[in-house]
């Protein structure tokens, strides 16, 4: 394996850069060491030092998108820097996006069964300490309310994300 | 292209989930009474204090819990996939949220602490360290390194290809095909198979490549291969290109022009058109509709090179089963379609949603009479097919009535053999070449 290895970098190389993710290149062995770049911002996640791909992390509690933490190669390009920070940025903002329509929905659905549940007389818990729940055809009220009110923020999302895309 | 992009493969993979989250509970219940019992035992042995064996014992839950929570995955809110049984989601909450993991016991500062007590300081302090780490490793475990194994690039083609739609759409191509007039040329069948087959692969990739976000926030989509990082974008819009441009030209120059254009106007249709239109208006369930009806007039266009009133049949059929199929279904999903911001007729227009899906019903027997009219089937095919027609009707018209998950899962299940068993029976009735409807001159 280790013989082969100069040979397979001058061929793969500008393969696996190109289908392994951005900046993908054969880097030269080191010790098992964490890396010294930054941590991901979203955990504190490092990738070993060995590495030279991308790496993805588990859903965000909140967005449900996985964080990608990004390979910096060591002669990076500027257009290959210029593409790594847009994929960065993209990223953050999509996290940004979703985390905070989750959260959004969660707590109007929330408040939405709350009220029902007063205007009904009814309790938030039933007699045996359950969390009373109201049923499908009483959450579809919700359901097109919470779609129409936000109708224009995902307008606003999409187009957003089709230049992105573009750039 | 897709018939639709709902198939019985998702419904199952869901059930599996759910399956697999059952055995597991099962198996940590079976377990956790004998462990119990060598920790009491080891706690006796080892004359530890009571704080310390509490504190033991909940550590011991709270790992317990944790892989629980592998299986289960944590959400802010608890919503229930349409597919996963109420009871093991609201189970596997409770114990979630129940347990922490509590701090050492401390002692008073005054006492000097002596070597037995110090003992257990320090055994407690080493396992809530590990603790610590073995929360952290845990969750260092969970990322994964992006990087493309052979091995495994099969099954990630197949996943982003929607290989078992892929399959549905090809059937209903093949009816189209099979239902043509005229001798069956094998070498044209074959090349219409894997022509199509190929677009659809490009359509359905192109389709997971637009909506990465959506399909990580919805329930029955969360684990495509894009949003898992399974494969690269990159790799995957190349992948679709390499399906695209062979099934194409394979339709145009090995079939002929006119099926490898309805082949084009399809993926566009599919994903510049219907994929955007998923967040703009109702009616991309109309759009979804027509590329489905797309695949069986390729069928019929290319065993006879024109597009005939047997195609539009064909297309007609397939149009209108799409409606009582998909609204069904949708009927399920409108939490996550709302969440996602998907405009779908169950969330914005439920009556209309179920009126079309009823009507759509009665447009399948009407279309089933038409075909001895236009010289596709005999007449035996409208009196063999009634049965399964008045079904689908009837359970559409309980939807329309109840509006309730259980009358839309019925129809919705009744939609997935409907299908297949009404394009068999029209096979089975195929009008025999040379002879026309009303029995006067044999076609030339």
């Amino acid at each position: 394996m280790a013989a082969l290895r100069p040979c397979r970098r001058a061929l793969v190389s500008p393969l696996c850069r190109a289908f392994s993710g951005p900046g993908c290149r054969l880097a030269p062995e080191r010790a098992g060491e964490r890396r010294d770049t930054a941590p991901s911002r979203v955990s504190g996640f490092c990738p070993p030092r060995k590495s030279c791909h991308d790496w993805i992390g588990p859903p965000d509690k909140h967005s449900n998108l996985r964080p990608v933490h990004f390979y910096v190669p060591e002669n990076e390009s500027p257009l290959e820097q210029k593409l790594r920070k847009l994929r960065q940025e993209t990223q953050e903002w999509n996290q940004q996006f979703w985390a905070n329509q989750n959260l959004t929905f969660c707590r109007e659905k929330e408040e939405f069964i709350r009220s029902r549940l007063k205007a009904k007389g009814l309790e938030l818990r039933t007699g045996s300490g359950q969390k009373a729940t109201l049923d499908a055809e009483e959450m579809a009220d919700f359901y097109r309310e919470f779609l129409s009110k936000n109708f224009q923020k995902h307008m606003c999302y999409n187009r957003k994300l089709c230049a992105q895309c573009g750039a | 292209m897709a018939a639709s992009p709902h198939t019985l493969s998702s419904r199952l993979l869901t059930g599996w989930v759910g399956g697999c989250v059952w055995y597991l509970e099962g198996r940590a219940m079976q377990e956790s009474p004998r462990e119990f019992m060598h920790l009491f035992r080891s706690v006796r042995k080892q004359w530890m204090t009571f704080q310390h064996f509490t504190f033991l014992r909940r550590m011991y839950v709270t790992q317990l819990n944790r892989s629980l929570n592998q299986q289960v995955k944590r959400k802010p809110e608890p919503t229930a996939s349409p597919f996963l049984e109420r009871s093991s989601l609201a189970q596997a909450k409770a114990e979630t949220c129940a347990m922490r993991p509590l701090p050492p016991p401390h002692l008073p500062l005054s006492r000097k602490p002596n070597d037995k007590e110090l003992l257990e300081l320090e055994s407690a302090s080493v396992i809530e360290g590990s603790l610590d780490v073995g929360r952290e490793t845990k969750d260092e475990k969970q990322w994964k390194e992006m990087k493309l194994h052979l091995d495994d690039l099969p099954g990630v083609l197949a996943r982003l290809s929607k290989i078992k739609l892929t399959a549905l759409v090809v059937s209903t191509t093949s009816a189209g095909f099979a239902l043509a007039p005229g001798p069956f040329d094998l070498p044209c069948f074959l090349l219409t198979f894997v022509g199509t087959g190929l677009a659809s692969c490009a359509a359905n990739s192109i389709n997971q490549f637009f909506e990465v976000p959506f399909d990580s926030n919805m329930n029955r989509t969360k684990n495509r291969p894009l949003v898992r990082g399974q494969i690269s974008p990159l790799l995957a819009v190349s992948f679709a290109t390499c399906c695209a441009v062979p099934g194409v030209a394979l339709l145009t120059w090995g079939v002929n022009p006119l099926t490898g254009a309805l082949g084009v106007f399809n993926i566009f249709l599919y994903t510049c058109c219907y994929t955007p239109l998923k967040k703009i208006s109702i009616a991309n369930t109309w759009v979804g509709a027509v590329v489905g009806a797309i695949p069986p007039v390729m069928g019929w266009t290319a065993a006879t090179g024109s597009l005939d009133a047997g195609a539009f049949l064909l297309g007609g059929i397939l149009y209108s089963w799409q409606f009582p199929h998909f609204n069904a279904l949708s009927w399920g999903l409108r939490e996550d379609y709302s969440r996602g911001g998907y405009c779908m007729m169950s969330v914005t227009h439920p009556a209309l949603c179920r009126r079309v899906a009823l009507r759509h019903c009665l447009a399948l027997i009407g279309l089933s009479a038409a075909a001895p009219v236009l010289d596709v089937t005999t007449w035996t095919f409208p009196a063999i097919s009634l049965p399964i027609n008045l079904y689908i009707s009837y359970l559409g018209f309980r939807f329309y009535v109840d509006a309730d998950r259980k009358s839309s899962r019925k129809l919705f299940f009744c939609s997935l053999w409907h299908l297949p068993l009404f394009l068999l029976l029209m096979l089975t009735c195929k009008r025999p070449p040379g002879a026309t409807c009303a029995g006067g001159e044999p076609r030339g």
